[in-house]
């Protein structure tokens, strides 16, 4: 896993490294970290905060492509389980809270497992269901409010601190360790890969598929789940509406900078995250840099294109594909 | 070993200036030399065979001369002109065609659209289909073809498929073709009608380049052999001048092992208890009902033509299909075999006919294909060490002689030999009791060929049983204990011993329908 | 198809019950978009409150948010011969024929909350809507007399880059300072009307803004944002309400909240009762013949510390916000 990472992660490391330089730029406090209250503070610090959720989505989501499959229902399901811990939070107790959101969260998985290796829907059929009708869920179980909650325990997960850094941070961190250990430690990176890389062919060598598949999309699950509970645990609150809306997207985006095909096989988990980061980098830049809210869209597209770029391998890879770019531009 | 220029005398069709000439083409592959110095001449109306063992650098040639790979050096001319072309496309419109073994057409258009794809007939932007169906039908008419062209192209067989590719391409106005493998895949029939067509082509002047692996067929209709050997010019001749004996020298660069040769002698019975023995077994529709023993030691071989049962039967063997009738006794007891997996825990293994894609994972390295059948055997919780994971690799690419001996190679990249040993590989080191395999040589060159045929006596002789499905019946002959003769999706006939011969399986396969001899 | 004929058959009758029953005054059959915010569950709260109030047998039928669906009510309304239509149009455009069914049957409808088409002007009685405008200039004056001459740097979340509210209430706001050079926009950034982004953006405003130190005051084109946007200057350790000014607008119960707690000066409300002032309009049509204006503008009223919020809240609080 790790070894992997010099050759193939330098155009995502280069391409996080010259946004957080141009963050500098537009911002040149950018880098300034202080204690506030026994958590750090500082613009480095919302990039790693603000890009927990996605980064904890993207940690399912490359398993699930990895698979050849997609998740588009990671969005819906932080609504719903985030739904359900804002409506737990002040009558139960913390485990009670977080048992039945994660609990949810894998069920969703299951069910999105359950769609494509048992009755063999395609996957982004399959998990548009529960994209469409998951936010509806959500809106039942909050009534269509915004439900807030005073819950201490629940409020540190979104904004409490643990030695210093944001909470979203260490339980992202804790996940991408889980991750890692529980998919390359074991065996099944290397089943989830070759299954990927040919389903057929897998199945012939005895590696039982259809299980790794709902396994695979029962993590996703989870993770969303846990996206969404530090979605709602940051602003007090489930928002049913817009917890999530559109971040299933942002998911497949840092799975695709990850470097990981959408046609499955070979994956990095932690290249995902980075692509994770890449985005929130740009994000946070963005409303950093002042610029009017209407360019938002353009610079995202343009900064996601050169990295894309970046990595293809017709323009010669790695940084030289930004290089070229760039040098075009002054020429 | 070496080979100079000397070799290559002008093409003779012509006597003066060859249609394609490549001199001193090189390509390395990250410093690993693929293609070192070729020449080649290609003369007006020649029919040039192309021959070399798996990694011989023919394919590299083919991609180095339509420019799909950049070359290193050399010098590319057409009828004497410098020509570079940096895509197929580029080489398309200079005039140099390639049509590979898989036709890269779009298979559910219509013929007609596929003749025409990209330049269709057109009036006021739209397109003229009764006019493009019309010249569809009188293009194939050249090439004694009359089919319906608005059929779409995966209704007809790849035979037809090829002609469909080979009748655009001359009709872009192709002087050089390029035929990379197109008969892997026919019967003897249709490789007559693409013989005919070739023929043609000649006549008009064409130049052909053809690859293949199947040396008859060089006999039959090539006017000139080139050899290449390890990315080098092993020779160049016309056919008249190199014997078969001759030629099989220069493509292995040594004597042929016996491994072709004739049957050994075996002892005959010498076989251990039955590893597995099937009763009635069966599905409909797919295969009747058969029975089959597989006892240790022995090699029990299924003979047929295309289409006859003999992958069906391996498939529910293995539990790739489900059989809807019949039992499975393995060591005296009823077992179940319901999906690879079952299998696999009574000690099966199965590589696949379809190789590339039922078999090898092609992103995945070398080493990772090999442990694949074992790690699912395990289980994801037990994950064999990077360690333990590399000396199996080791152990298996030093005996099967994998080439390049890199493990961290993706498998992809190798030759389809070194693919099937790799695939070997993966099931000997589930260290299997039963091995079935589909087709084991086909599409390989002659090297490797002869090392899966000792490998596979070898195996029985350690006291494996193996069950072999091959369309070679020389081959059969030589490692076969019993043969069983499928036919049209059934068990029809049992050869054991001194039984098994060539006329004998022929016999059985053609009990019905003559002239099925022909691939033999 | 069939089974929705039923439907339809069963609800006309249980509604002719209804009015027979009851014997209320009017009966006005209300096509609801939907329950897709907080506010438009208030909104349908409190017309069943305002109608109760006037002895109004008021018929809701949720759309959804499809215009299929509330054409389909609409009819339905004129069916049952209803003496008037509320629509709270989910879209401007494509009601000319079904209002003109309406027109043809004499029943007058009243659009709620948003206009519809020009065109169709003459096709209904009164539109009762707010001033989007008029609520950003509330909260911009506000803050010019609060601020009272000093030099004051506002830092605005957005709504939805180009939804019409968004660019009314930023012209509004600007409108409304545009004759105080003290106040100025220093950084203006879109927080989409969620709480999610208004505290993310509201973060980043801060780092930009030497620790919040340089802001005076934060706009937000509504309280959701608002509501997020303290959380992050409580984080960072600032005191919203003391060291920075809040004023936003809605009037959210949430947002009186924290008004009560003195960490939010001032909300412009967007009443949920916008069917208040459309029932007097048509009982005063359908009595006197007297007919209303074209335009009804709600009371965009401002809320600061000083009324009481924890009072408003508990009003508030059960509407369906």
């Amino acid at each position: 896993m790790a070894l992997r990472l010099p050759r193939i992660g330098t155009s995502q490391i280069v391409a996080l490294v010259l946004i957080l330089a141009a963050n500098w730029l537009v911002s040149p406090q950018f880098f300034d970290i202080r204690l506030q209250d026994g958590r750090l503070f500082g613009s480095l610090i919302d990039v790693l905060n603000r890009g927990a959720p996605v980064a904890l989505l993207s940690l399912g989501m490359v398993l699930v492509i990895a698979m050849r499959g997609i998740d588009l229902s990671v969005g819906a399901i932080m609504a719903i389980c985030g739904a359900i811990a804002a409506s737990l939070a002040d009558s139960h107790s913390l485990p009670v809270v977080l048992g039945a959101a994660l609990a949810a969260g894998l069920a969703c998985g299951l069910w999105n497992g359950f769609l494509v290796a048992v009755l063999g829907i395609q996957p982004i059929v399959a998990t548009l269901i529960l994209m469409v009708a998951g936010r509806g869920i959500a809106q039942l179980i909050t009534e269509g409010r915004i439900v807030t909650f005073n819950s201490p325990e629940l409020a540190f997960l979104g904004g409490g601190s643990v030695l210093g850094l944001p909470t979203p941070v260490v339980l992202a961190l804790s996940m991408l360790a889980l991750t890692l250990i529980i998919v390359r430690g074991t065996a099944l990176g290397l089943m989830i890969e070759a299954t990927g890389g040919n389903p057929r062919a897998s199945a012939l060598a005895g590696i039982g598929t259809r299980l790794i598949t709902v396994a695979v999309y029962m993590w996703s699950g989870l993770c969303a789940a846990l996206a969404g509970i530090v979605a709602a645990a940051d602003i007090l609150g489930a928002d049913a509406n817009n917890a999530g809306l559109w971040l299933e997207l942002d998911a497949i985006l840092a799975v695709v900078i990850g470097g990981t095909s959408l046609f499955g096989g070979r994956f990095s988990i932690i290249l995902a995250v980075v692509g994770a980061l890449i985005i929130q980098a740009m994000n946070t830049g963005i409303l950093l840099s002042g610029l009017p809210p209407e360019t938002n869209l353009v610079v995202k597209a343009v900064v996601v294109l050169a990295v894309l770029l970046a990595q293809s391998p017709k323009l010669g890879g790695h940084a030289a594909g930004l290089g070229v770019l760039f040098s075009r531009k002054k020429a | 070993m070496q080979t100079l220029d000397p070799l290559l005398p002008p093409s003779p069709a012509t006597g003066h200036v060859p249609l394609l000439q490549v001199t001193g083409f090189s390509k390395a592959f990250a410093g690993f030399p693929a293609l070192d110095r070729v020449n080649l001449n290609l003369g007006h109306g020649e029919i040039h065979a192309l021959l070399g063992e798996n990694g011989a650098g023919k394919s590299t040639l083919i991609k180095t001369i339509t420019g799909v790979v950049a070359r290193d050096a050399g010098q590319l001319r057409l009828d004497g002109v410098d020509i570079a072309p940096r895509s197929a496309g580029e080489a398309l419109t200079a005039g140099i065609a390639t049509v590979y073994q898989e036709v890269n057409l779009a298979p559910n258009l219509s013929v007609a659209q596929n003749l025409f794809l990209g330049r269709q007939p057109t009036r006021f932007g739209l397109v003229r289909e009764r006019e493009m169906r019309r010249r569809a039908q009188a293009l194939l008419a050249e090439f004694g073809l009359s089919i319906d062209v608005g059929a779409p192209l995966e209704s007809y067989s790849v035979a037809i498929q090829h002609i469909v590719a080979i009748a655009r391409a001359v009709d872009q106005s192709a002087r050089v073709l390029i035929l990379d493998e197109p008969t892997a895949s026919l019967d003897a029939q249709e490789v007559e009608v693409l013989f005919a067509v070739m023929r043609q082509l000649k006549a008009r002047g064409i130049g052909i380049l053809f690859v293949t692996h199947f040396l008859d067929q060089v006999y039959a209709v090539c006017d000139r052999i080139t050899v290449l050997r390890n990315g080098r010019l092993a020779g160049s001749a016309p056919i008249a001048e190199l014997p078969r004996i001759e030629l099989v020298k220069l493509m292995l660069g040594r004597e042929l092992s016996e491994a072709t040769a004739a049957r050994p002698a075996r002892a005959p019975g010498a076989s251990g208890a039955p590893v597995a023995a099937f009763t009635g077994y069966g599905k409909t529709g797919y295969v009747a009902p058969f029975d089959l023993d597989l006892p240790a030691g022995h090699v029990v071989a299924l003979a047929g033509l295309l289409g006859s049962g003999r992958t069906e039967t391996v498939r529910l063997v293995f539990g790739a299909e489900k059989a809807d009738c019949g039992t499975v006794r393995t060591a005296g007891a009823v077992a179940a075999v319901g999906s690879p997996r079952e299998a696999m825990r009574l000690g099966f293994g199965y590589c696949p006919e379809e190789r590339k894609t039922e078999g090898i994972v092609a992103d995945l390295s070398v080493r990772e294909n090999i442990v694949l059948a074992l790690q699912a055997q395990r289980g994801p919780l037990r994950p064999l060490s990077r360690r333990e994971q590399d000396e199996i690799a080791a152990r298996f690419i030093r005996l099967l002689d994998i080439r390049p001996p890199d493990p961290s190679r993706p498998i992809g990249l190798l030759s389809g030999g070194n693919q099937q040993k790799a695939l070997l590989a993966r099931w000997l080191a589930t260290k299997p009791r039963l091995l079935i395999l589909d087709e084991p040589t086909r599409g390989i060159d002659v090297g490797a060929h002869a090392e899966i045929i000792k490998l596979i006596r070898e195996l029985c002789d350690e006291g494996m049983a193996l069950l072999v499905v091959s369309s070679e019946l020389d081959e059969i002959v030589t490692y076969a204990d019993e043969v069983i003769v499928l036919r049209d999706r059934a068990h029809v006939a049992r050869l054991t011993g001194s039984q098994i011969d060539v006329p004998a399986i022929l016999a059985a396969i053609a009990d019905t329908p003559p002239g099925a001899a022909a691939t033999a | 198809m069939n089974f929705k004929a039923v439907l339809l058959a069963s609800a006309l009758s249980g509604a002719l019950f209804s009015v027979g029953a009851n014997a209320a005054e009017l009966t006005v059959g209300f096509s609801q978009i939907g329950s897709e915010s907080g506010w438009r569950a208030a909104e349908t709260t409190v017309s069943k409150a305002e109608a109760k109030k006037r002895n109004v047998n008021l018929k809701i039928a949720d759309a959804q948010q499809k215009q299929e669906n509330q054409i389909k009510a609409i009819r339905s309304f004129i069916a049952q011969g209803v003496d008037a239509i509320f629509l709270a149009p989910v879209v401007a455009t494509g009601w000319d024929s079904v209002l003109k069914e309406a027109k043809e049957a004499s029943i007058p409808v009243v659009l709620l909350d948003r206009d519809i088409d020009p065109s169709g002007k003459e096709l209904y009685l009164t539109a009762v809507t707010s001033d989007s405008v008029h609520e950003g200039k509330v909260a911009g004056e506000w803050l010019v007399k609060t601020a009272a001459g000093k030099p004051c740097n506002v830092v605005e979340l957005q709504g939805t880059v180009g939804a019409s509210v968004a660019t009314n209430r930023k012209k509004g706001f600007e409108d409304g300072i545009a004759g105080a050079s003290n106040v100025k926009i220093v950084r203006s950034q879109t927080g989409d009307f969620t709480r999610a982004k208004g505290k993310e953006v509201m973060e980043s405003f801060i780092k930009a803004e030497g620790g919040g130190k340089t802001i005076c005051a934060v706009y937000a084109h509504n309280d959701d944002m608002m509501v997020g946007a303290i959380q992050a200057m409580k984080e960072a350790g600032l005191k919203p309400g003391t060291d920075i000014l809040t004023v936003s607008i809605d009037a959210v119960p949430d947002i009186f909240k924290a008004m009560a707690a003195g960490e939010a000066n001032a909300t412009v409300e967007l009443t949920p009762n916008m069917a208040g002032p459309a029932f007097d309009a048509v009982m005063a049509f359908k009595a006197k013949g007297t007919v209303p204006p074209k335009w009804i503008q709600t009371e965009s009223k401002l809320y600061t510390q000083a009324d009481n919020p924890m009072a408003v809240y508990e009003s508030k609080k059960d509407l369906g916000y």
